[in-house]
């Protein structure tokens, strides 16, 4: 291996000594390592063709570079209004899902953790956590049954009542709230779990010093939870802050529909669509090497300005 | 216990129906689509099922277990579920067992070779063109192997293993245990519960997932089940359904749309309660230690 030992006398056999003892690890890693080359690594050959004119006939290393020094397809792709729809519509999902999701599943464990029936709150526990295993395509046909405009169970309420069917998956703004809406219906329960394991490790003895001192409930809960966990909350915050400009492709693609892809478009299904449906291999590799290069940058800088805040980071 | 004020058990109270508002918020829309696959056509179409069947039949899902391209992508997605599970939890191992060893050389660099994949995803374009170089377009192999490993499952597993006193390791090392002894004989008979929780992981990824099938898989006869649940859903070959199945009434395919709902989410519904307090340890020590 690369690293010479200390000793460089004799360093060869020491060397053969320790293959003897360590082969099995390295024969361990092999696979999982190869995995990576080929299913990680291998795919980055392809970003190149961000840069050049993609065709089937040739082979990726003689492709000639674009125009514009190699960035036609960025310029292209800024130029192009669906992408810039998309652009749009991954930034407002993702920040209105840090806004309205983020803070979902620390004020449910904050409000577990006040439950004084043990077996009530495993119960609650294990239905909160049921959302998150399903599927998406599930969680949609879940809204279709209950939004949908003439047998969705919300709207039979609603015209019940007297008032007109609301349009909820089938008007963008409507829409909007659905997705993001779901979304902290599937996640609020799993992403408990992380804080009320944080919340488990707080030292007892704190409250009870703050309840001698006459604390009350939401006191200790202001001066004794939250401090505890908020490296946890620090943690997540820039993992989330970090994928502003990714997320899944499962979610927005199972939601779509004609009538909102003005606002539910997001990069993902952007680059499936105009990619590998319209085959415009250069130009969707393009926007996924912007995606990709811009999360990095985003994750920097929020680990950066956390630890210039006195918290840990992430690394 | 200490004694409660008023104001105190008021506020228990508020947080007692506060959950179960929340509980009901999430299991509503399960005994909606329940209650809708064992309604029968008439009600229906009339707009009268809300939380219990009207007119309780089963032919919804006697239509769906009677037609064998819905058995078949049933048996087809669990069969891959258990192959990429198993798979899965070896490759997972195999990487992360050698990494606890500090003796190990290259270990620093090996890290770093596998932490980038993390933070640096060549994206979906340049994914594809790999599928289509590799000649697996198509290839149910497609679905097992892009996946097999997931790094940060890997990394939950290594702070398990990390977890494991050395002690243990060391005096089977002095009697003179190969490593591959010490995974097999120490390491794995202790590791039942971060095993089981990958494997939920795993295992929930592959039943759920569906974008490699849609992107990857031309072969109708391998599509996923999550898979051809989104083509029923958005009636992608509605007409094919349509003439295939006889039935044009929206009040039997809604039933029976619900029923393939329930059909497809029935499994996993059934397994992760049993599972709960290894993924809860799993979650958190994901968390916990990067």
């Amino acid at each position: 291996m690369g690293k010479s030992s200390k000793t460089s006398v004799g360093s060869s056999k020491s060397f053969v000594v320790y293959m003897k003892r360590y082969w099995q690890l390295y024969a361990m890693l092999f696979l999982p390592l190869l995995y990576l080359v080929v299913f990680k690594y291998a795919p980055m050959v392809y970003v190149q063709i961000a840069f050049k004119k993609y065709s089937l006939v040739k082979s990726i290393w003689e492709l000639p570079l674009a125009d514009n020094h190699g960035f036609e397809f960025f310029i292209k792709a800024f130029k192009n209004n669906d992408f810039k729809y998309a652009l749009r519509n991954t930034l407002t999902l993702n920040l209105l899902d840090l806004f309205f999701g983020f803070p979902a599943p620390i004020i449910f464990a904050l409000i577990l953790n006040e439950l004084c029936f043990k077996h009530y709150k495993k119960v609650v526990q294990t239905i909160a956590y049921m959302p998150h295993f399903l599927s998406w395509v599930i969680i949609y046909s879940l809204a279709l049954q209950l939004l949908a405009p003439t047998d969705g169970l919300v709207n039979m309420v609603i015209s019940k009542m007297g008032f007109d069917p609301i349009p909820f998956l089938n008007d963008g703004k409507h829409w909007i709230g659905s997705y993001i809406g779901f979304g902290i219906w599937q996640n609020f329960g799993w992403g408990s779990i992380v804080y009320l394991a944080a919340i488990a490790g707080i030292n007892p003895e704190l409250y009870e010093a703050a309840s001698v001192d006459g604390a009350g409930r939401f006191r200790k809960m202001w001066h004794i939870t939250l401090p505890g966990i908020k490296p946890t909350i620090v943690v997540l915050l820039i993992m989330s802050l970090g994928n502003i400009l990714g997320g899944g492709f499962d979610r927005p693609f199972a939601f779509q529909n004609n009538l909102v892809m003005r606002v539910a478009d997001v990069i993902a299904t952007f680059v499936y669509r105009v990619g590998i449906k319209g085959l415009q291999f250069s130009l969707t590799t393009a926007v996924g090497l912007f995606q990709s290069v811009v999360g990095i940058f985003f994750l920097l800088m929020a680990n950066f300005i956390s630890r210039k805040l006195g918290e840990r980071g992430i690394w | 216990m200490k004694i409660k004020s008023g104001a105190d058990k008021a506020w228990d109270i508020v947080f007692v129906i506060f959950c179960l508002l929340i509980s009901l918020m999430c299991i509503i829309p399960m005994i909606n689509l329940l209650a809708k696959s064992l309604s029968g056509t008439d009600y229906l179409v009339r707009n009268e099922v809300y939380l219990l069947p009207k007119g309780l039949n089963f032919n919804a899902y006697a239509t769906v277990l009677k037609d064998p391209k819905y058995i078949r992508a049933f048996i087809w997605t669990v069969f891959l579920t258990v192959v990429c599970t198993i798979l899965s939890l070896t490759m997972t191992t195999l990487c992360a067992f050698p990494l606890i060893f500090e003796n190990l050389r290259g270990r620093k660099a090996i890290n770093i070779f596998i932490t980038i994949t993390m933070f640096f995803n060549a994206g979906t374009i340049p994914n594809y063109l790999l599928m289509q170089k590799l000649n697996l377009l198509s290839n149910p192999l497609v679905l097992i192997l892009p996946g097999v490993m997931s790094v940060y499952n890997m990394i939950i597993m290594r702070s398990f293993f990390y977890g494991i006193p050395d002690s243990l390791r060391e005096s089977a090392e002095i009697d003179g245990a190969t490593f591959f002894e010490i995974l097999t004989k120490i390491y794995i008979p202790l590791s039942k519960p971060v095993l089981a929780t990958l494997a939920l992981f795993y295992a929930v990824g592959r039943w759920n997932g569906y974008s490699d099938a849609l992107m990857y898989m031309r072969e109708a006869k391998y599509y996923t089940l999550q898979l051809l649940l989104y083509n029923i859903i958005n009636n992608i070959n509605q007409v094919e359904v349509a003439t295939q199945e006889g039935f044009s009434t929206p009040g039997l395919s809604a039933s029976l749309k619900a029923a393939i709902v329930m059909f497809s989410t029935i499994p996993i519904l059934c397994i992760y309660p049993f599972l709960q307090k290894y993924f809860i340890h799993g979650v958190t020590m994901g968390a916990v230690k990067e």
